[in-house]
């Protein structure tokens, strides 16, 4: 299951909740993309890395593309804290 | 009625209004987010926007109806597969001389080039490998592909301007490049160090469209005019409050054009005296003439960034409008005769373009 948070979640057509299979987290982020195409480019970079300023978590843990997953993780796409900036 | 393309730093405002007294803003979007750049396709009339979210990357947006809530992503710019590049934020999209062609630029400095007016992008790859097989530094605001002068009518004829490593030419489509270096002094490095350097900070370029072997540059410490397409440059600094600068705007109807707006040098970067002036030169850059009329005289520290000064029309009617960081912007309805306020307290404007 990965969680949106807007404007992710509109570009996902307003789901907040995505059920995805994957064996990795860049392939569940990929899945993604393929099911929810306006998202291509907001999440992963045109080389597939995860944005500097997005965080990804998985069951609670701050986490990388290349992490394996398992049936039943929980993800979260979250904006990182970066304010105070403008 | 005029309409006026402004970027902020949160968000595209589209205002508009009769010359002469403030404009309305008439639609806001991309909210939040960084308009970088946006402008109109005359040829079509879709209009494009460079926007960068601080968490989510950049991207570009087109919209055949300005006044839409939702505009439509284009594919790319972004790097091929095999680079280790990465899009920063695309500084500009120019139309090109054959339809459905536009260029943009964007840092790391690369080239894009689109054949579907502005829906998909591919990069130009030979420019993309002299940046990968050699060492460009960016300027303070970073590897930047910001100016993008093509030829009027010959479509193989583009001259480009990144900071901070000058000019680049290509007289067949993108193919091959070369560098248009001698005449331009990079006064910010040691003198020793000077000769044959590649450290060139432009700041902003223009082609007369009327001549077009002629181009003028606000440079980072100094003007500079070429009328040999871009492979040599003279010095016009002379007369001017202060070599330094972002913007520059030409009268596409004289050659002999070019509009400045000075700034107290690199350490500053606000408008000299706490006056804000627009220098206009009608001979080349032999002589200039501040245009300050209606432009606020005292207690104004601006700072006008390379892309926030953008022209309309030509000659007599020619329309300048520029818009500063403290979200001022000003317009001329005469050539810069006489200026008026056209919107005040907008956010950090980035870009000024009229419709």
């Amino acid at each position: 299951m990965v969680s949106l948070r807007p404007p992710l979640r509109d570009l996902a057509g307003g789901s907040s909740d995505v059920e995805l299979e994957g064996s990795s987290l860049l392939a569940v982020l990929r899945s993604l993309e393929t099911q929810h195409p306006r998202i291509v480019g907001w999440v992963l970079d045109e080389h597939g890395r995860i944005r500097r300023h997005v965080n990804v978590f998985v069951n609670g843990e701050m986490t990388r593309e290349d992490l394996p997953l398992e049936p039943g993780d929980r993800v979260h796409v979250v904006p990182s804290i970066t304010g105070g900036c403008r | 009625m005029t309409e006026l393309l402004v970027g902020t730093r949160k968000g595209l405002f589209v205002l508009r209004g009769d010359p002469g007294r403030p404009f309305s803003v008439a639609h806001r979007v991309f909210a939040g987010d960084v308009a970088e750049f946006a402008d109109r396709d005359p040829r079509t009339g879709r209009t494009f926007a460079s926007v960068t979210s601080g968490f989510y990357g950049p991207r570009v947006y087109w919209t055949d109806d300005v006044m839409a809530d939702r505009w439509k992503q284009a594919e790319g710019p972004g790097f091929p597969e095999g680079s280790q590049s990465s899009v920063e934020r695309t500084w500009i999209v120019k139309p090109g001389e054959v339809p459905g062609q536009l260029w943009a630029g964007v840092d790391p400095a690369s080239l894009f080039e689109s054949r579907d007016d502005g829906e998909t992008w591919s990069v130009n790859e030979p420019l993309m490998k002299e940046r990968e097989a050699n060492t460009w530094n960016p300027g303070q605001g970073g590897l930047a592909l910001h100016s993008i002068c093509p030829w009027p009518g010959d479509p193989l004829k583009l001259a480009i301007g990144i900071s901070a490593v000058g000019v680049w030419l290509t007289e067949d489509g993108g193919a091959t490049w070369r560098t248009g270096y001698p005449g331009l002094v990079p006064e910010y490095i040691p003198e020793e160090a000077r000769e044959g350097s590649n450290a060139l900070c432009v700041h902003n370029m223009h082609r007369a469209p009327l001549r077009p072997e002629r181009l003028f540059i606000q440079f980072h410490g100094g003007v500079y005019r070429s009328d040999d397409a871009g492979a040599t440059w003279n010095d016009i600094r002379k007369g001017l409050s202060s070599d330094f600068g972002f913007p520059l705007a030409i009268d596409p109807a004289d050659p002999d054009s070019a509009y400045v707006i000075p700034l107290v040098g690199a350490e500053d970067r606000t408008t000299p005296g706490g006056a804000v002036k627009v220098w206009e030169t009608r001979d080349g850059g032999a002589s200039w003439t501040a245009r300050s009329e209606g432009l606020p005289r005292e207690n104004a520290y601006l700072t006008i960034l390379r892309q926030a000064f953008g022209t309309g029309g030509e000659g007599e009617e020619l329309q300048l409008y520029f818009g500063a960081e403290s979200g001022e912007v000003f317009g001329s309805a005469d050539a810069g005769k006489t200026w008026f306020e056209v919107a005040r307290s907008l956010p950090p404007v980035t870009s000024v373009r009229v419709a």
